[in-house]
């Protein structure tokens, strides 16, 4: 057990210690862009700078988890980031780059909004079959890749990318339909989802959220404690000796990308369910892409995705109270986000800037999808 | 030049693997470094070379203190290498790679190509290096190319030259030219020091043999000492150099390959109308030089490429299009030639790679779910049985040694009745003591009545295990002989010579 907690400290450091330097260029940047404090920096006076950073970056902590409701407010913005995150995740660990997604999770949003809003199922089996259509949507769009890359070699990179595109003018040529439109409208707005097919609220919080959790104990599951798992981690790490051992590597990518189609999908339904109700153009927004951040932040491990998921909510959050309390733009939290990653993605960085023996080169997780 | 290590200490962390290292080359010598796999060879070469600091100590030639911070300061100072794997663009001509990184230029910057032709001649005219300098490095063999690497070295004006395990990679007749090599250069002045874990080449060619063990000299001796004093040396304990094997008693058929054709992906035919076949209770031996075609024998054998023609039976049953799941599930162990490519996941743990073509075995998975307890238990079993030196079951394998390393992928081959073992190389890059063991396990093996394929470029592995040896040359097998045959006529085979009256002992 010491040997697992010694070999799983240094990432957990190295990470903090990531987000540490991200907040420290970040109040530079606060520094910079106030005139306030650049002109105060000018008079030496030091103290009033350091109250402006500390002020904005309290409102952006108590803005994200200064209370239940603030801290509901996050979670719910975690739950799509963490489901899609751990599409991502899994699919890092059987050494592909899921750049996908953002179009899975459009098309189980699709999915999930069309039976949420078309079909009328009494009670609560509207929200279980809403929920199962999100997954089957983005499955569905997470296997093209899979089989075009188990059967001609296509590399996933570039047909989850270009699925993405797909994925989103669907949608949009889908919003153009009279199905697909509130009567009497020509917005490319759809319908309200149906009452009943919604996430029931749970101490505040929609329960979608909950699910979101489960998710991540399942995929742990499958990861560490089954044998899809250990075929999908040793195809990762060694697709030759994976071969060797008889494995087949075409079934096994079909049935990863397959099952992070999936885990988008879900996170479209904590999106379409838990939060927007209905489908626009807009749908999705950037959460297939934050997802991918979440995941390498969370170095690919289910629990880290969560932690990840939770820290983007939070930031998310925060930054609105950020802005009006402190005046920092909310765009900052973003350039925050970029730093972290960053910092995450080079490890010997971190560790050049810290001194940090424990970090060593394998951390480097980023570069592996491209191998 | 007379070039003198003394005190030189390397640590990486806490870990000395060059612990207060003093030798003395002199000028004119062939000094033969004998040592294990991870004795600290390479890591006193890489500092005489100055691909590494110096934890402590110091190098001197010829009195004065040298300062090596990378290897042209090594070549600078006269010192040359021939590294194992060679540092050739395979594409320039011989002449092309011998002036790299000091082209002679015309005026205008032109490269002048005559000029380092010449160079190459009187070179290899002055110390018997037959080659051509026109040749593309690409096309020559092996052998040759290890000669452009020594050119390329004297080119540089090299009194002391480094040869880095140089005859891996040989045929038994390109290692005695090597040899001669080594002694007109002698001859000339140039000292060599010569790196190898081979006891009959130090013997046959070296002027002194110091042997390395866990970082330390341990001793320095004559080339008269008895290969039998030079290994216990090497491991630090008495060694066995011999396989203590009762004759086979061959039983029935197991393995049958019938004109077996392979093309690799560029469409060139590697193996070529291969037929043989192993039986029950015999080690066949597959002796031949790297590259003749007995990667992709095995690849075929296990399905991991698929014969463009022929057919593999095993048992009767026709396995030349079965997948490798499908093999290993009809009783087919494999080792791999390559283990850290193959043979295990080396971010995996111990137990993970002890299961790795068994986890949907049902001894460790109930449908979808891992028997977590039954995984550790076998790697407890495995790790007690075949003296695994591990911390536990969840040590990664990557922090293994690399004898430790195959024991773990001979513990997963071995640890379940198979019909047909097919181990290639399967003690490569292994310390002594593991290659007794492994020798020994493949043996009782046999004994079990296990037919076993055995692959190696090694003579001395295929001598000690085989029953009967095929070797192969350029995708044949071009003779069926026993294992009484002398090495000079196996070696003549192996270059795709012939000997008057092959055939007889198959």
């Amino acid at each position: 057990m010491t040997n697992r907690l010694q070999r799983f400290l240094p990432s957990v450091l190295s990470t903090v210690i990531a987000f540490v330097l991200a907040l420290v260029v970040g109040a530079l940047l606060i520094v910079f862009t106030d005139s306030t404090s650049l002109h105060a920096l000018g008079r030496g006076d030091v103290g009033s700078v350091l109250a402006h950073v500390g002020e904005s970056y309290r409102a952006l902590a108590s803005g994200a988890l200064g209370g239940w409701d603030q801290i509901t407010t996050t979670l719910e913005y975690a739950a799509p980031l963490i489901c899609a995150g751990l599409g991502v995740a899994l699919a890092f660990r059987a050494g592909l780059f899921n750049i996908g997604a953002q179009g899975q999770l459009i098309i189980g949003a699709a999915a999930c909004g069309f039976v949420g809003f078309h079909w009328h199922i009494p009670g609560v089996a509207h929200l279980l079959v809403a929920l199962v259509a999100a997954m089957v949507g983005g499955a569905l769009w997470g296997a093209i890749a899979g089989i075009l890359k188990a059967r001609t070699g296509a590399h996933e990179v570039i047909t989850t990318m270009m699925l993405n595109y797909a994925a989103k003018y669907l949608l949009w040529f889908l919003l153009t339909k009279p199905a697909w439109t509130r009567p009497g409208s020509t917005n490319p707005t759809s319908p309200h989802v149906d009452g009943n097919a919604l996430f029931p609220d749970v101490f505040g919080f929609h329960s979608g959220v909950l699910v979101a959790l489960l998710a991540a104990v399942v995929v742990w599951w499958l990861l560490e404690r089954s044998t899809w798992g250990f075929e999908m981690r040793a195809v990762g790490a060694n697709p030759d000796a994976a071969r060797t051992a008889g494995m087949s590597i075409a079934r096994v990518t079909t049935i990863v990308m397959t099952l992070a189609g999936l885990l988008a999908g879900l996170g479209a339904a904590m999106q379409i369910l838990g939060q927007d109700n209905d489908l626009t153009q807009g749908t999705g927004g950037s959460i297939g892409f934050d997802a991918i951040t979440v995941a390498l932040l969370g170095r690919a491990s289910p629990l880290g995705t969560v932690f990840a998921g939770i820290l983007w909510g939070a930031l998310q959050v925060g930054s609105g109270t950020m802005q009006a309390a402190a005046g920092t733009p909310a765009e900052l939290t973003e350039v925050v986000q970029a730093l972290i990653v960053m910092f995450v993605a080079a490890p010997m960085l971190v560790r050049e800037i810290v001194r940090l023996r424990v970090i060593s080169k394998e951390q480097t997780l980023a570069a592996k999808g491209w191998a | 030049m007379r070039l003198e290590i003394q005190g030189l200490t390397k640590k990486f962390g806490e870990f000395a693997a060059n612990d207060h290292i003093d030798l003395t080359i002199e000028p004119g010598e062939i000094h033969c470094l004998l040592g294990e796999n991870g004795a600290g060879k390479s890591t006193l070469m890489n500092m005489l070379y100055g691909l590494l600091t110096p934890t402590e100590g110091q190098i001197v030639a010829d009195g004065k203190p040298l300062e090596l911070s990378g290897p042209a300061d090594a070549i600078a100072a006269g010192i040359g290498m021939v590294h194992q794997h060679f540092m050739l663009v395979p594409v320039f001509t011989v002449a092309e790679n011998v002036m790299l990184g000091r082209e002679s230029v015309r005026r205008g910057g032109v490269l002048d190509r005559k000029a380092a032709a010449a160079k190459v001649r009187d070179l290899s005219e002055r110390y018997g290096l037959s080659v051509d300098p026109d040749a593309l490095v690409g096309d020559l063999p092996v052998g040759v190319q290890q000669r452009v690497e020594i050119i390329k070295a004297l080119a540089n004006d090299a009194e002391v030259l480094i040869l880095d395990e140089p005859t891996a990679v040989l045929t038994p007749q390109e290692i005695d030219e090597l040899m001669d090599v080594m002694r007109r250069l002698k001859e000339r002045g140039t000292s060599i020091v010569f790196i190898t874990h081979k006891l009959r080449e130090v013997k046959a060619v070296g002027d002194r043999i110091s042997v390395i063990r866990r970082g330390k000299v341990v001793g320095t001796a004559p080339p008269s000492t008895s290969e039998v004093e030079l290994a216990e040396m090497m491991v630090g304990r008495a060694v066995k150099l011999v396989v203590d094997k009762a004759p086979a008693q061959p039983g029935a058929t197991v393995l049958e390959v019938k004109g077996v054709t392979v093309y690799d992906p560029r469409g060139h035919q590697v193996v070529k109308d291969v037929s043989f076949e192993a039986r029950a209770g015999e080690i066949l031996g597959i002796a031949g030089v790297q590259g003749n075609g007995q990667e992709e024998l095995v690849e075929s054998l296990i399905g991991l490429v698929s014969p463009g023609a022929g057919e593999i039976l095993l048992e009767g049953d026709d396995i030349t299009k079965a997948t490798p799941r499908h093999t290993l599930d009809a009783g087919v162990a494999f080792i791999p030639e390559d283990r850290g490519h193959d043979g295990y996941v080396a971010s995996f743990s111990v137990q993970e790679n002890l299961i790795l073509d068994l986890v949907g075995d049902d001894r460790f998975s109930k449908g979808p779910a891992l028997k977590m307890a039954a995984i550790e238990a076998n790697a407890r079993e495995r790790i007690e049985q075949f003296d695994i030196r591990t911390q536990g079951p969840e040590e990664p394998v990557s922090s293994l040694s690399g004898g430790n390393q195959q024991k773990v992928v001979v513990a997963r081959e071995l640890s379940r009745p198979v019909k047909l073992l097919v181990a290639s190389q399967p003690t490569r890059g292994v310390d002594v003591g593991s290659i007794e063991f492994i020798h020994s396990r493949i043996v009782t093996e046999r004994d079990q009545g296990t037919a076993i394929v055995l692959v190696s470029t090694e003579l001395d592995e295929i001598f000690a295990l085989s029953d009967r040896i095929a070797v192969m040359y350029d995708g044949r097998i071009v003779a069926m002989v026993s294992p009484d045959i002398s090495r000079e006529e196996i070696g003549l085979l192996m270059a795709g010579g012939t000997i008057e009256d092959e055939g007889d002992a198959a």
